[in-house]
């Protein structure tokens, strides 16, 4: 057994260790440290098994956003209390254990029945990769073979924005999401949220630049943009603007607008929707991440700063 | 000269893991929490600094380099940050409880 | 040299599992928040070691953007896991 066996194993252990203790664990808080930790260790995996974008999507969202919305829903929970007042009963349970097993159950048969070798299209995808001009076939298959689905899955997000926004009250409706923070202005915090910033603008710019020909993208990028807002957000050196603002709404639809507009002008000009001619390919698919990366960073900072609270006139 | 690389990068990680070694341990065996974070924050970020110096040899370019540079001294930042930021939350949480 | 690594990465994994052991234990929210700490820089050397072993330079950036965010988690934890100790420059209004 060599010693990379040795790793791997050790590796899947801790990871199976730790994650049956975050579902076991009683305390609220504990276990939300431990999926935090959880997160963190699975990147590790990832990146073993070569999976670098997905790694670096677990680190951006786990590492950042994730972590700060899980501990503050951790922290409200345990500031309300009623949790703990209403035990549910013997049936309740049983019937999660057994509804938890059976899903086991098909997930663990679904992987057994896996035909060998299992199908793939990953040759074609790489066998297609000067279609485009770009050599990361994870970006290829998101921009340009899937391309619809990484459409749709904005829309989504568009969506989850309007579905946080629709629990505003009345009279806060329009105004600024979440609590006004405020921090010493030397502070600790402060100094933090002036220093990190533009490392992570500059980080998060480069992320998505490197992704046309190694792991990143718009959606790595956008999260580690997000992050650095709400950093400025939390520090007190920002507010979160007005939701009625139109400079806002435009960026939260330019990303999945633009994605739209040269899907349809494929259909009118060229061979189907979303087809790009191959000489435009690489101007294109760039030209849309340049707008994804701004509404994603807007849309998750949003999504973390939650419903509007506060009338936009003071 | 890949001899002298390959030393200084065994030299450079065997010291990096050693200050991981006595993070951890501080980390479980110091008595209250503020010595704790002493023992984390000082020992972790050389570790994490020595790794990095260890791993400069074995970089494969000048970007690399620069990278693994700016990762340690994120993490220097991280390191100071943090110890402030859970020292003063640990020292009101005693005062109050 | 690929086999010290490798040695070096298991030792630093084993290293994070024993910080594991101080998020089980606690005994404070500030104790679980530092091995988290602990367990993020342990992380971020383990991966720029696994990226050198496995050849994945890639890894780099992974551990680049890991390190940005190596400080969300514990500025999580004092701005709402103390709502009721106004910790002196974090601390938060709420606006009702």
């Amino acid at each position: 057994m060599s010693i990379a066996t040795v790793f791997e194993i050790v590796l899947a252990a801790v990871v199976l260790g730790l994650g049956i203790w975050t579902i076991v664990v009683r305390e609220t808080f504990s276990a939300t440290v431990g999926f935090v930790a959880y997160g963190l260790l699975v990147a590790l995996i990832w990146v073993r098994l070569d999976a670098v974008d997905v790694a670096l999507t677990e680190a951006a969202i786990g590492g950042g956003l994730g972590g700060v919305l899980l501990l503050g829903a951790a922290a409200r929970l345990r500031d309300a209390d009623v949790m703990a007042a209403e035990t549910p009963g013997k049936v309740v349970r049983a019937s999660a254990a057994a509804l938890s097993v059976l899903t086991t159950a098909a997930l663990a048969g679904a992987v057994l029945l896996l035909p060998d070798p299992a199908p793939t299209l990953a040759p074609a995808a790489v066998a297609n990769a000067w279609a485009t001009g770009l050599s990361n076939s994870v970006t290829n298959v998101l921009m340009a073979f899937r391309a619809m689905d990484t459409m749709l899955e904005k829309v989504v997000l568009l969506l989850a924005i309007i579905g946080v926004w629709s629990l505003a009250p009345d009279s806060a409706w329009g105004g600024r999401p979440g609590p006004r923070h405020q921090a010493d202005p030397d502070g600790v915090l402060a100094f933090l949220a002036r220093l990190l910033p533009p490392v992570g603008i500059v980080v998060g710019i480069y992320i998505l630049w490197t992704g046309a020909d190694h792991p990143g993208g718009a959606f790595q990028g956008g999260a580690i943009l997000a992050s650095m807002w709400l950093l400025t957000i939390i520090a007190g050196l920002a507010d979160t603007p007005p939701v009625s603002r139109r400079w806002l709404r435009f960026i939260l639809v330019a990303g999945p607008c633009l994605f739209l507009v040269v899907g349809l002008v494929g259909l009118l000009f060229g061979a189907a929707f979303l087809s790009y001619p191959p000489a435009l390919a690489k101007p294109l698919i760039l030209g849309i991440e340049v707008a994804m990366i701004l509404t994603i960073a807007a849309t998750l900072g949003l999504l973390l700063a939650g419903a509007p609270e506060r009338s936009a006139k003071p | 000269m890949s001899l002298v690389r390959d030393m200084i990068t065994i030299a450079a990680v065997s010291a990096g893991a050693f200050f991981f070694l006595a993070g951890t341990v501080g980390l479980l065996r110091f008595p209250d929490t503020l010595t704790r974070l002493h023992a984390l924050t000082k020992a972790d970020n050389l570790g994490l600094g020595l790794v990095v110096l260890g791993l400069l040899p074995q970089a494969g370019g000048l970007r690399d380099g620069l990278k693994l540079v700016s990762i340690w001294l994120l993490g220097l930042l991280a390191g100071a940050t943090v110890s402030q930021l859970i020292a003063r939350a640990a020292r009101h949480g005693e005062s109050t409880r | 040299m690929t086999e010290f690594l490798t040695a070096a990465v298991g030792f630093v994994l084993a290293m994070l599992a024993l910080g594991l052991v101080s998020i089980l234990r606690g005994p404070g929210d500030a104790d679980r928040m530092m091995a988290t700490q602990l367990i993020g820089t342990g992380g971020i050397a383990a991966l720029l070691l696994l990226g050198t072993v496995a050849d994945v330079p890639a890894a780099i950036d992974v551990a680049l953007t890991l390190a940005l965010l190596a400080t969300f988690a514990s500025i999580a934890f004092v701005k709402k896991g103390l709502p009721r100790f106004e910790a002196d420059g974090t601390a938060s209004t709420e606006g009702e």
